[in-house]
């Protein structure tokens, strides 16, 4: 297991350094990159001045040793707006995201396993019917004008949920039932197929001949190899949170990397959009790793071969 | 042995209704079966012999299947009209069923020892008692270092252990009745007698019933006390196994009986004289190394594991040389060599005095057209999206220098009716035809070229027995009318001795024994080839 | 170990109940249509899209003037009600243009968007797909670690960073959404290669003599396709979405170009007032995506003639 893990470890870590390439020349291959940075009616000697000042006008490879060392060293540029280091804007930023992104991950596995290992008991029954149905619509809907007729309806028309703002816990309902939408559409619907496929296995066929009884047979027997491919799936639903999470945040004033990551857009400060990148490949990174170990946990064929 | 019957089936008949019209899995089928008395449900595929079991034990899906009449009853007590949740309590304690994949049948990411276990538990015995009948059982069926073994996963055991360890969790509660879906067809034929030998072993121990469902007559030979045959969902003729074997009354059960290579004795194959001077295909100390690239094999380097080691034959033209082996034996390997896709470690083989794989492209590529191949598995080795036309006429397309395009119709056509199908089939896709068909079309695919040599690997151990006498046929006429060459590698040893000239017998990647068929089948030399003639059909070993 | 087991009986036996037609080339079309009708679900879907695609073709053509029309006497009209004309019926916005025109104007920029990026995708994808799946070697596993690392980032980031450098507009908007979709098919289109380029008959061809382009267009491209077709599906209602959402948050198309996505966000600013104006466009987005989701799913069973088989003969288990 050991092996498999470091294995896959490596290849993420390619993955990583891959993407850091290319956030690099992203930002250089424009030719100057003092636009990317410098206000927009800033003079041509300030933008020249600024080139010079942070070494833009070396060639490639020193600049990106030096990019890198200041990767490091966690030293990726001055945010325009804040005047601080953008990495502290950043990892200020980021604890929001990571706390809408680990109260919706929970809530989408367990609802979408429940109800997909219950829809696919009886295929084509009512309520997997049912269930096909909303989790199709949940995965068409762009969440964007969901979280406008959310607050529509619940804000503006009913008035029982705040419109906006971080504030008391009634301020993350809206936002959450938003962010969860699309994932567990999908997820029930890879739920339900590969507990198809398992229910229809043939080990189920002989714990049905040893007198188990379909709880057992849903819960213990198909769920744990049902899973195996959802989780590879799960995995790539929560690198996607972060996508919900920019239109999420936006919409209700979260100040989270998504939004932090507009705003910065707007305002033309890129030494944050990089940081923000960086950092959030790094925790999709980690992401990774950790479901590569739950993998190997969950499958003995893979601890043990 | 008491008069009253343990388990008797009475006029069942289960249909699956389809859009294309109701399937009669089962029609009004009755047999019975008694305390310590084994019975054998004999039939191919399609008899129905399955789906009658697993009613038994309530594992059709009904809805879709319609179970529309008949009775079930099991110490005189109508299954059928017994409460789902009392059913369930039945099964795995009174009566229990193994199945054909113990690979797929056990779950395999709880360990076997969770699993044997969860048969007591789910009856009520308590977790330290369900412990210590594990242990017990597993050494009661033969696995050796129980209690590290109980706590290992299924993919960490062979075949013939996991069937063992399915049977230990289906003898946990001592049922009455156990019923055996075609316990050993999965298993190599020296593990099928351990098997059948544990099985019997535990029956006389427990004097409980058995049920064993086969398509193997050997399996009825050696274990049956009555036999009942289907065919097509309906019961033909059952009575005393050893009556029914030797003196058949029905035509199929003669039929059946009939495809049995060797049934009537074997008559010696014998190669056609040719005068060719060359040796078709010479294999010389050809081995392969898994881990090692071809030619890089250094006398004490490092070592791979030796899928086939030194092997040394020779093809003379005429000759039909058979091949078997089990699992692990090499003769997959050495089929792969042969077919060009794999190069051996070390060695050379050679067709008509030229090196496979010393050759141009250009030459290979001609050389390649006097060798041809019929697969397993016909259904996997016909492409589905092309119609059968195609198909056949594709080696016309890949060699175009043989057959100019305007004939490849007329060709496929009268390749079709050689191998006995009829020309309005050669539009249609492969799914549309049965399994036996399905290989009949391979064959003419493999004829188009004209070749010397057909090289079979495992041609016809996925038909049905009937089928696969058929097919053999199909191939013997062949073999006369064009003078054609045989590789014929195969586990099925009676068939083996039914049509090739002369064998080889590989074990662990060596050639262990060779000769003429008739010599090594009635003298055989090595230990490893008595075992394997042992283990098969009794009559094998002893007919003329 | 024997490993194969005679063919199901129940299927033989479906078969043999089968062999009384003689099926042939002109029904495969005709067959797909059938089961295209009998999946009453698939229809509609396909019927919404053929509308879809008639308002792309048509749409800017016919309604570009009703679209653009001010009519202040038709301000803030709300919708449900034919008082002024059919072309109300969902409303109208603060200039007076009616909402039903615009967004059936404003399809032809969403579907087209949506369709080019997927269209490159696939293309580009597929055959880097195909090549890395049957050749392997040093170039497929660069490709594959190059797929894994755009794949395991969050698109709409990703986006961002490099629309903000490049500038936002058509062409870019196309090329970054395409470009965030090619791993995805990339590695759909290696995985089948890979399977296929195992089974059987493509061992047959090979020992036969046939050369790598015969294998790779004659086998194994035929059988890939159908999964590329349902992964196209399916991937244009994930564009679709993923480009509303950057032009909802102003960072994919620019006014005077105009997307439902767009749409959506003009009306956030009149949501107390005008509801409409952000409902609507959301709804057209939700239901196309629907519908193409839905069709993916017949497409799978549609194009496999195995498949299609399978699906007129519904049987138990094996027996």
């Amino acid at each position: 297991m050991g092996g498999f893990i470091f294995k896959r470890s490596m290849q993420s870590v390619f993955s990583l350094i891959a993407l850091i390439i290319l956030v690099f020349f992203l930002a250089r291959l424009t030719g100057s990159p003092a636009d990317l940075y410098l206000p927009q009616d800033a003079s041509l000697e300030v933008r020249h001045q600024f080139n010079e000042r942070l070494g833009f006008n070396d060639p490639m490879y020193v600049q990106f040793g030096r990019f890198f060392i200041g990767l490091l060293h966690f030293d990726m540029g001055e945010s325009l707006q804040f005047s601080r280091p953008a990495v502290d804007v950043v990892l200020q930023a980021f604890p929001t995201t990571l706390m809408l992104a680990a109260i919706t991950m929970p809530l989408v596995i367990v609802i979408a396993v429940i109800t997909g290992s219950l829809a696919a008991f009886k295929p084509g029954g009512v309520f997997d019917r049912l269930a096909s149905l909303i989790s199709l619509i949940g995965a068409s809907t762009p969440n964007f004008w969901v979280a406008i007729v959310g607050v529509l309806v619940f804000a503006v028309t009913l008035r029982v949920l705040p419109t906006s703002g971080t504030g008391t816990p009634l301020h993350w309902v809206l936002p959450v039932a938003v962010l969860t939408l699309r994932p567990t559409g999908v997820l029930v619907q890879v739920v339900r197929s590969s507990m198809i496929t398992a229910l229809s296995s043939a080990y189920v066929k002989t714990a049905k001949a040893k007198g188990v009884g379909s709880r057992a047979i849903i819960f213990v027997h198909a769920l744990r190899n049902g899973l195996l491919p959802v989780i590879t799936v799960a995995s790539d639903q929560a690198a996607g949170i972060v996508n919900g999470a920019v239109i999420v945040e936006t919409v209700f004033g979260f100040p989270g990397i998504g939004k932090l990551m507009i705003d910065s857009v707007m305002l033309r400060d890129f030494a944050v959009i990089q940081a923000a990148v960086l950092v959030t490949a790094l925790a999709v990174f980690i992401i990774n790793i950790v479901v590569d170990i739950t993998y190997a946990l969950v499958d003995p064929r893979i601890r043990y071969s | 042995m008491t008069d009253k019957p343990l388990l008797e089936v009475k006029n069942l008949s289960i249909q699956f209704p389809s859009k294309r019209g109701t399937v009669h899995a089962v029609s009004d089928v009755s047999w019975s079966v008694r305390k310590g008395e084994t019975l054998a449900i004999l039939g191919e595929s399609g008899s129905g012999k399955s789906v009658s079991a697993s009613a038994i034990l309530d594992l059709v899906d009904a809805p879709p299947a319609v179970i529309s009449q008949g009775q079930i009853l099991y110490k005189g007590r109508d299954l059928l009209k017994t409460p789902k949740d009392e059913r369930r309590k039945i099964n795995g304690k009174n009566i229990s069923m193994i199945f054909q994949d113990p690979l797929a049948a056990l779950n395999p990411v709880y360990p076997i020892g969770w699993q044997i276990a969860e048969t007591l538990r789910v009856h009520g015995v308590d977790r330290q008692t369900a412990h210590a009948r594990v242990i017990d059982l597993l050494t009661r069926v033969g696995i050796d270092d129980p209690e590290r073994r109980a706590k290992q996963y299924p993919h960490q055991f062979s075949g013939g252990q996991r069937q063992r360890i399915m049977i230990a969790s289906a003898i946990a509660l001592e049922p009455d009745l156990l019923i055996a879906d075609e316990p050993t067809s999965a298993l190599d034929v020296t593990v099928q007698a351990q098997v059948l030998d544990l099985l019997k072993k535990l029956q006389a121990e427990s004097g409980m019933g058995l049920v064993l469902i086969t398509h193997d007559l050997g399996v009825v030979e050696k274990v049956a006390d009555r036999v009942v045959v289907m065919q097509n969902g309906r019961v033909v003729e059952s009575g005393e196994a050893a009556t029914i074997m030797r003196s058949p009354t029905h035509p199929y059960t003669r039929k059946l009986l009939d495809a049995m290579p060797g049934r009537h004795g074997f008559t010696p194959q014998l190669a056609v004289a040719t005068g060719a001077l060359r040796p078709l295909i010479e294999v010389e100390h050809v081995s392969r190394v898994h881990g090692i690239a071809p030619g890089q094999e250094k006398p004490g380097g490092p070592k791979g594991i030796r899928a086939v080691d030194d092997a040394n034959f020779t093809l003379k033209s005429g000759e039909t040389l058979g091949i078997v082996g089990e699992s692990g034996s090499g003769k997959s390997t050495l089929a792969r060599m042969l077919l060009g896709l794999d190069a051996p470690t070390s060695g050379t083989i050679r067709f008509d005095g030229h090196d496979l794989n010393g050759m141009s492209a250009a030459e290979t590529y001609k050389v390649r057209r006097r060798m041809q191949f019929v697969f397993q598995d016909p259904t996997a080795s016909l492409n589905p999206r092309m119609t059968v036309g195609q198909i056949i006429s594709e080696p016309f397309a890949i060699h175009p220098d043989v057959l100019p395009k305007t004939q490849w119709r007329e060709r496929s056509i009268e390749l079709l009716e050689r191998v006995g199908l009829s020309p309005d089939h050669i539009d249609r896709h492969p799914h549309q035809f049965s399994g036996g068909q399905r290989q009949r079309i391979a064959i003419a695919r493999a004829l188009a070229l004209q070749p010397e040599v057909i090289v079979c690997d495992e041609a016809v151990s996925a038909l049905d027995v009937s089928i696969q006498a058929q097919v053999i046929d199909l191939l013997k006429n062949l073999r006369r009318d064009f003078g054609l060459s045989y590789i014929f590698i195969a586990h099925d040893l009676a068939l083996v001795r039914d049509f090739a000239t002369s064998v080889i017998v590989m074990y662990r990647g060596q050639i262990v024994e060779q000769g003429l068929t008739t010599q090594v089948y009635t003298d055989p030399q090595h230990d490893y080839t008595k075992r394997l003639l042992a283990a098969s059909n009794d009559h094998l070993s002893s007919a003329a | 170990m024997p490993s194969s087991i005679p063919v199901s009986g129940t299927a033989d036996m479906t078969r043999a109940l089968s062999s009384a037609r003689s099926p042939n080339k002109t029904s495969a079309f005709r067959e797909i249509l059938s089961t295209l009708w009998h999946d009453k679900v698939a229809s509609l879907s396909a019927a919404l899209l053929f509308i879809v695609l008639i308002c792309v073709l048509l749409g800017p053509w016919l309604l570009a003037d009703q679209a653009r029309a001010v009519n202040l006497m038709a301000r803030n009209a709300p919708p449900f009600s034919l008082s002024k004309g059919w072309l109300f019926i969902l409303g109208a916005d603060a200039l007076g243009r009616s909402l039903l025109a615009r967004i059936i104007v404003a399809s032809q920029n969403t579907m087209l968007i949506s369709a080019s990026a997927v269209l490159l995708a696939m293309i580009v994808g597929g055959l880097l797909g195909l090549v890395a799946g049957y050749k392997g070697g040093w170039i497929a596993a660069v490709l594959l670690r190059l797929a894994d690392a755009i794949m395991s980032f969050p698109s709409m980031l990703l986006a961002v960073i490099v629309l903000f450098v490049f500038d936002p507009g058509v062409t870019n908007v196309i090329l970054v959404l395409a470009v965030s979709r090619i791993p995805i098919f990339l590695r759909t289109v290696r995985a089948e290669v890979l399977e296929i380029k195992e089974r059987m008959f493509v061992t047959a061809a090979r020992a036969m003599g046939a050369q790598t382009d015969r294998i790779l267009l004659r086998h194994i491209a035929p059988m890939v396709l159908p999964t590329l077709i349902n992964l196209a599906a399916l991937e244009m209602a994930f564009v679709m979405l993923v480009e509303s959402g950057l032009s909802f948050l102003g960072i994919g198309i620019q006014p005077p170009e105009v997307t439902w996505g767009l749409m959506v966000a003009d009306g956030r600013n009149y949501l107390g007032s005008a509801w409409w104006l952000s409902f609507w466009p959301g709804v057209a987005i939700m239901l196309v995506t629907m519908a193409l989701n839905l069709l993916s799913n017949w497409l799978r069973i549609a194009t496999d003639p195995v498949e299609r088989w399978r699906l007129q003969t519904t049987v138990g288990k094996n027996d």
